[in-house]
């Protein structure tokens, strides 16, 4: 079947919208067939979002047309592009976990009986044939606060087949979701493709979209690059419309001298988290922690930065058994942690540059009873120097900064407090390409110049590029830990999943 | 470009637009009446403002760290009911020691209950109104408290007295204001206090301690209660039971009117001021064009309103709200 | 999964078991110490303590659907003394005069629509500006009781009519007019919350706001009939007070939404929104009725009822706390 030939369930054409100061999407055109998964892809700021909201009715326009079929239309509000039959999957669960799944599945649209009464027997009937259609395990009446992530998602996707629809946004749909729940999703995403759906699907990785699209569009700063034929095309073709060139994504290959253990974990317990877990972390060295979300990766580093009171076990440092009851502890002993969420954790998004990066010292940069303010700036400056954090002045929000130099911030906050084992975990989630490299490189520096680091990330390439030596979780347990050398993304993948080497789950 | 300077107007006026919506006030009420800034009307509304002012000091460090304080008007019935009673029994010099203690213990309670136990402000506050009020009648068996000798006492010289022409009253409350306000604005502890207030989960990820924070500044509230207490039953040397009841809603009002969120994170010491010397100001200027007292109630709602509706809205970057 | 069943079934009925145990302990504990010769549980005794409730009761069913529908209301309290002023002097105007005794359901009428017109102003205030609804209605808790203050001074407005008087007091099945209105109006807030699209709107939307806009519920003009009707319930509470009180103090009505604010927590609503429920809210009214009138029978003052209720919404904000603990190993945040 050429897909060239037929007419697309929606197009938009010259899509242009504004935003004070901003021109977000710049004459973006974008087409979907019917029964066609298409992938847009782009960096973050890059205008997917904004497109994909102009298409759901969230905003308005300022120039271009959008069409269904041969007539143009007008997407007033998420209802009415509802109504329409374009159904948007939102990559944060929309969902309100007190309501049960029927009440989700029609949220803003439950059947109507007299009086403004919900007709519950037609929401049960409707939500349950929903929801076998998408083999769900669980039932209509059942309070979705008490489902898994995993399971909300289905009921997002549930809402998609409440309407007769001709095209399904998915935005990162795949973001929290395991293995096996993915294979259930790509099943649904078949199934609606093959009742003719045009199939949006927004994602950041590269391994799904070459295995589900049948063609790619780029967006890079508001403006269309290009549609790509998935057959045709490869990963490297992909990345450089999307940053206009390629990427070095190679793995680390340098051989550095270690030093002294400087920090060893045996045998470390956290209730239901994780169990038994030893490592060890030598001086110029950069472990990687690879493995699915949920495996207990971070959990480990909480504990180990004294957020989480451990079950069981030991953490020495410098070969000396310490108890860390707290952050503070943890800092007191030379501990750093850059947090997975960078705005719920890692920042005060109000308050500006140079309070945010100074925010655990604060108590110690003081003359006389005062805040010292020349001491402060001071460190502002050498940690924007040795970062080249771009930002107007230290008095700009950190809130107003791009993704990338947050990050930043946050790597030069704890840089700043000399630690002697860094740990960092996700350190480039929903940071744009360009800047993922810069940090890769840092993190490298940094291991050269005798920090120990612990990296954290459920990205491959990023952790067999970083680290020294990569350890494998799984559940709650250690898999297996291996060098640099060693490593290959299958040995990799099996230690992850469960499985092992001989193909047996553990 | 010209969006830009709108935009820095626009920036320019939610963060100083409290300060420019007073000075035009100011002038407005003078052109109206003059005697409006005469200085001893001044003094008058600046003496007569002090108490609620006292405690709005306080309540902007809770308010600024995320949390709510609704029990500083019952707290400070409670204050001078007790140094009154006092007074009698141990003498002034003691009395008032004595109920700053006894003060600060029930902020300890209430900053125990919100910083260590992390429970919810609003509520634990709301419930400390009710319970503390219960306290005061405990304590003054339902009565009416007053000083047996009124004239022998030097108690009544904090209130009454004055200071090189500046009433007691006023020079506390300048004194205190100042000492908070560097406390707030320069010491590690008041970037500890914004730090808690603009993301608390990201605050503990930095090191530092926010049951401990969140505990000082319902102390530092407390400590302002008992001081507005002193003052109030100085100024009285008797009083009722409930002589500080609703105080807490007008209190929350003055700090919200200075521009303090209450989410937490922003606002400053100077600015409750200028918040508390709005409120007093309506007050005099209307009583001074003739109004009757109530209709500062409705003047102040708009204002209220409109304040935090010009904040908002600088910083949507639009002036309506954009749900449908 | 089971547990996680079994804690929520506790949280549900735990106001029940509080009034159960409220009733035990004044039975016994009145048994030794009550200065009156009749027992706490009698019938009439009962009877009364139900009218009681009506004011603040019926006031906390609306503040339950504004809480529920993530906002607050502190403004009931002058809107409870605002209909009442509008209620009472409104049978005076002249030209009602020829309508003799119809002229209190026209009063009536007028009450409650002052409720549903300031409710409405609360709304559109909050839809339109996008400011907080604390700040918003605490701005005219102020407002409004300017309003009452400007309507009539600081003079008491007073209107005896015993029609309305006899009205008022009345009893069907034995239930006082004021029991009676809050009985119905509990099944009739219980049926549109749990039975009417709106009901489960505002569940939705207190649960998450932005997942309720993305479902295209018209989130302004939602939460702008919950003030309305919170408005007319609090003006239906001032009509079933006042109808037989007959006079009003400008002052009236002070302090109830913190009353009412207390009922509606101790009834186990989240104060952040999405959960709650007007059963448990009657039986928040109900609990802290009982502890008034318990503490009363075994010769407690007044006193000792604010410092027990103060320290029951503490305490229970704790119980609640550590019941939705999820065991050791937590975040420490």
């Amino acid at each position: 079947m050429s897909v060239h030939d037929q007419k697309p369930a929606l197009r938009l054409e010259g899509i242009v919208k504004t935003f004070p100061g901003v021109r977000a999407l710049d004459g973006v055109s974008f087409s979907v067939l019917p029964g066609e998964v298409h992938a847009l892809m782009g960096e973050n700021g890059a205008g997917k979002s904004t497109l994909m909201k102009v298409l759901g009715g969230l905003h308005q326009p300022n120039e271009g047309k959008i069409f269904m079929g041969d007539e143009p239309v007008v997407m007033g509000s998420p209802m009415d592009a509802k109504a329409k039959g374009v159904v948007f999957i939102h990559q944060e669960l929309s969902l309100a976990e007190e309501l049960s799944v029927a009440e989700n599945i029609y949220l803003g649209e439950l059947p109507r009986k007299s009086f403004g009464r919900v007709d519950w027997d037609r929401l049960y009937a409707d939500s349950g044939a929903i929801l076998k259609r998408l083999n769900c395990g669980f039932g209509p009446r059942t309070l979705v606060g008490d489902l898994s992530i995993a399971n909300m998602q289905m009921v997002e996707i549930a809402r998609a087949l409440t309407v007769d629809a001709k095209a399904v946004i998915f935005d990162e749909p795949t973001a929290s979701l395991t293995d096996a729940e993915k294979v259930v999703l790509f099943e649904v995403i078949a199934d609606l493709r093959a009742q003719g759906v045009g199939i949006i699907y927004i994602s950041h990785r590269m391994e799904e979209i070459f295995r589900i699209s049948d063609r790619i569009t780029v967006l890079r700063d508001g403006a269309y690059r290009g549609t790509l034929n998935t057959a045709e095309t490869d990963e490297d073709e992909v990345t450089r419309l999307m940053i206009g060139r390629s990427l070095d994504m190679s793995r680390n290959a340098e051989h550095v001298e270690t030093g002294d253990v400087a920090l060893e974990v045996r045998g470390l317990s956290c209730g239901k988290l994780f169990q038994d877990v030893s490592f060890e972390v030598r001086e110029g060295e950069v472990v990687g922690f690879y493995g699915l979300v949920g495996a207990g990766r971070t959990e480990i580093a909480e504990t180990l930065f004294g957020l989480r009171t451990p079950s069981a076990g030991k953490i020495l440092l410098k070969g000396k058994e310490v108890s860390i009851h707290s952050p503070m502890d943890a800092i007191a002993h030379g501990i750093s942690l850059v947090p997975e969420d960078r705005k719920t954790q890692g920042l005060v998004l109000g308050m500006n540059c140079r309070d945010n990066i100074t925010l655990p010292q604060v108590g110690d940069l003081t003359a006389g009873p005062f805040v010292s303010d020349g001491a402060e700036i001071a460190i502002f400056d050498q940690y924007r120097d040795r970062l080249d954090i771009k930002t107007p002045n230290w008095r700009q929000q950190v809130g107003n900064l791009s993704g990338g130099n947050q990050q930043k911030i946050v790597i030069g906050k704890w840089l700043s407090m000399h630690p002697e084992v860094l740990i960092v975990d996700e350190p480039t989630r929903g940071i744009d390409i360009g800047s993922k490299s810069e940090i890769h490189n840092l993190i490298r520096e940094l291991a050269k110049s005798g920090y120990a680091v612990i990296v954290i990330s459920s990205e491959m390439p990023e952790v067999m590029r970083v680290s020294d030596r990569v350890i494998a979780m799984y559940n709650g347990k250690l898999m297996r830990s291996f060098t640099a050398d060693e490593v290959t993304e299958d040995n990799l993948v099996q230690a992850i999943s469960g499985l092992s080497e001989n193909g047996k789950v553990a | 470009m010209a969006d830009d300077r709108m935009k820095q107007v626009g920036a320019f006026l939610a963060r100083q637009g409290i300060l420019v919506a007073f000075l035009l006030f100011m002038i407005g009420f003078a052109l109206a009446n003059h005697r409006f800034i005469a200085i001893d009307n001044v003094l008058g509304v600046i003496r007569s403002s002090a108490i609620l002012g006292v405690m709005a000091l306080g309540v902007t460090f809770v308010v600024i760290s995320g949390n709510l304080d609704l029990s500083v008007g019952s707290m400070m019935s409670f204050s001078t009911i007790v140094v009154l009673d006092l007074h009698d029994k141990l003498g002034p010099a003691l009395a008032i020691p004595a109920m700053f203690a006894m003060t600060l213990a029930l902020g300890a309670l209430i900053g125990f209950l919100v910083g260590y136990l992390r429970l919810n402000s609003l509520i634990v506050t709301l419930g400390m109104l009710s319970a503390i009020h219960g306290l005061t009648l405990t304590y003054s068996g339902g009565k009416n408290m007053d000083i047996a000798d009124k004239a022998g006492t030097w108690f009544g010289g904090i209130g009454r007295g004055s200071v090189l022409g500046i009433p007691g009253p006023i020079l506390i409350f300048g004194l205190l204001a100042l000492v908070l306000s560097v406390t707030l604005a320069k010491t590690p502890f008041g970037r500890k206090v914004y730090a808690v207030g603009g993301n608390g989960t990201a605050a503990i990820f930095s090191g530092i301690p926010r049951a401990r924070v969140v505990f000082m500044t319902y102390i530092i509230s407390s400590f302002c209660v008992a001081t507005a207490g002193l003052l109030q039953a100085s100024r009285s040397l008797g009083s009722q039971n409930t002589v500080g009841q609703g105080l807490e809603l007008d209190v929350l009002a003055a700090v919200i009117l200075g521009g303090a969120s209450l989410l937490g994170g922003s606002g400053t010491v100077f600015k409750t001021v200028i918040g508390v010397l709005i409120l007093g100001f309506i007050q005099n200027g209307l009583l001074l064009v003739g109004l009757e007292f109530y209709v500062q109630y409705v003047v102040t709602w708009v204002i209220i309103i409109l304040a935090v509706w010009l904040d908002v809205a600088a910083k949507r970057g639009r002036i309506l709200s954009p749900i449908a | 999964m089971q547990q996680e069943t079994r804690k929520r079934m506790i949280k549900e009925s735990a106001i029940w078991g509080f009034i159960v145990l409220e009733l035990i302990f004044f039975s016994v504990a009145g048994h030794f110490l009550s200065l009156s010769e009749n027992a706490f549980m009698d019938f009439e005794n009962m009877l009364l303590l139900l009218k009681q409730s009506a004011p603040i009761g019926i006031i906390a069913l609306g503040m339950t659907v504004v809480m529920i529908n993530g906002n607050i209301d502190l403004s009931v309290g002058a809107t409870f003394a605002l209909a009442a002023v509008v209620m009472l002097d409104s049978m005076s105007w002249p030209i009602f005069a020829p309508l003799g005794d119809w002229v209190i359901p026209v009063s009536w009428a007028l009450a409650l629509l002052t409720g549903m017109v300031l409710g409405a102003i609360n709304g559109f205030i909050v839809w339109k500006t996008g400011v907080d609804a604390f700040i918003v209605t605490l701005g005219s808790m102020l407002g409004f009781r300017g309003l009452v203050f400007m309507y009539n001074g600081e003079q008491p407005t007073f209107q005896l009519n015993w029609t309305m008087v006899d009205i008022a007091e009345a009893r069907l099945f034995g239930l006082q007019t004021p029991t009676l209105v809050l009985i119905v109006c509990t099944v009739l807030v219980w049926l549109m919350l749990n039975k009417t699209i709106h009901g489960r709107n505002v569940y939705a939307v207190g649960d998450n706001r932005e997942a309720a806009v993305n479902a295209g519920i018209r989130v302004g003009p939602h939460m702008m009939i919950n003030f309305i009707i919170i408005g007319f319930l609090a003006a239906l509470s001032s009509v079933v007070f006042y109808s037989a009180s007959g006079s009003v103090n400008p002052n009236d009505g002070m302090l109830y939404e913190l009353w009412v604010i207390t009922a509606v927590v101790l009834g186990g609503t989240k104060l952040t929104g999405g959960k709650g429920s007007v059963i448990a809210t009657f039986g928040g009214v109900i609990a802290i009725q009982l502890l008034r009138k318990g503490l009363g029978h075994i010769g407690a003052d007044t006193a000792m009822v604010n410092l027990v209720i103060g320290s029951i919404l503490i305490a229970v904000l704790y119980l609640d706390k550590q019941l939705n603990r999820k065991g050791d190993g937590d975040l420490k945040v």
